[in-house]
């Protein structure tokens, strides 16, 4: 399965999107990096990097951000360690991760899962234009 | 010529200068952010001094380097991965240098602005430190090319930021977490540009110490 990794400024958000994310796939390979070591907000590298670790697998791992430092520290990890198949999607936050996640359980590929994410565009939440 | 014993005073001025600014910077991040830039750089920098000693004899390249990982693994925030890929490329320019020449020395400027701008995904005129940076970069080549030292180059490149955190005033916000303010971060100067200032200020007063 592919891993997801919730990065955000906030341990709480990042585990509060996984718990949304796990209603609908509760085996889900999902792993939490939010907040700085200390606890405060923001992002850490690390803790971005041991998310990463704790859910990959040959799979590979989708990576879902918030916003500005999560962004773009997740891009640095991924510039660091250089795995082809490790993904940032492009996708809002909660949706995006009860998507990835159930794709995820579904045995959805790597690209597969990260296409029918980012274009699933579920932040709309009215019907009509 | 600029030695590697200079660049690392240069960055422990720089980590003195944040440290001294860092409520200003935190209250001009307060206006038009989260409050965080000051707190963030300083504890970045704070991190970058204790990493020094380890890099007292290491080429320029393993400098910026060092410091390019201690801003990424402890800032936190937006400036983190900036700043951090800004020394990383230019880390990647002065690669086993043990001195740069002024040529040099724009050339690393010139990767740490375009590392930012990558990393950023913006440009000049968003409202970020791109607009202290930026018109400094210019400014210093401009100087060289036209056979000014690097100080009375560097000098030029001060003004230039100078000028750009005022211009930072005038215009909207559109990159960064001061654009969901829109048209009400007019009037606010940016945090971030406000940084890149003191940096180049600072390198300018430490290469005119000698
Ligand atoms: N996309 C960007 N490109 C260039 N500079 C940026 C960008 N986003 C933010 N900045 C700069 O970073 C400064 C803010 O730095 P700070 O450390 O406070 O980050 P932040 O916005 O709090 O980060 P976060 O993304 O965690 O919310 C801004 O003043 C601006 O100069
Ligand atoms: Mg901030």
């Amino acid at each position: 399965m592919v891993g997801i990794v919730i990065a955000s400024h906030s341990q709480k958000l990042s585990e509060g999107v996984i718990e949304v994310a796990r209603m609908m796939a509760e085996n889900a390979p999902l792993a939490a990096a939010g907040g700085m070591e200390n606890g405060d907000l923001g992002t850490s590298y690390d803790k971005i990097l041991n998310a990463i670790d704790k859910v990959y697998s040959d799979d590979g791992v989708v990576i879902l951000a918030d916003m500005g430092s999560a962004v773009m520290t997740a891009e640095m990890v991924l510039e660091d360690i250089e795995y082809e198949n490790i993904k940032i999607l492009n996708c809002p936050l909660v949706e995006g991760a009860i998507l990835a996640a159930m794709e995820s359980v579904e045995g959805r590929d790597l690209e597969d899962l990260a296409e029918r994410v980012e274009t699933a565009h579920p932040s709309k939440k009215l019907m009509d234009d | 010529m600029i030695d590697a014993k200079k660049i690392l005073e240069i960055i422990s001025a720089i980590a003195k200068k944040i440290e001294a600014e860092k409520n200003f910077l935190t209250q001009l991040d307060n206006e038009i952010g989260d409050g965080d830039h000051g707190i963030n750089l300083a504890r970045g920098f704070k991190s970058v001094e204790e990493k020094l000693p380890s890099l007292a004899d290491k080429d320029i390249g393993a400098i910026f380097k060092g410091v390019s990982m201690q801003l990424v693994s402890t800032v936190g925030g937006a400036s983190g991965p900036l700043y951090g890929t800004a020394f990383m490329k230019a880390g990647n320019v002065c690669k086993g240098k043990m001195e740069l020449t002024a040529e040099e020395f724009v050339a690393a400027i010139e990767a740490a602005v375009n590392g930012v701008k990558m990393r950023g995904k913006a440009v000049e005129g968003e409202k970020t430190m791109l607009d202290a940076l930026c018109p400094a970069y210019k400014a210093i080549k401009a100087g060289i090319d036209c056979g000014k030292n690097l100080i009375d180059a560097l000098n030029d490149g001060v003004d230039a930021a100078a000028a750009g955190v005022e211009y930072t005033k005038t215009i909207i916000a559109t990159k960064g977490r001061a654009s969901y303010l829109g048209e009400r971060s007019i009037g606010h100067q940016d945090p971030g540009a406000t940084s890149s200032l003191f940096m180049l200020q600072t390198a300018l007063e430490v290469l005119r110490r000698e």
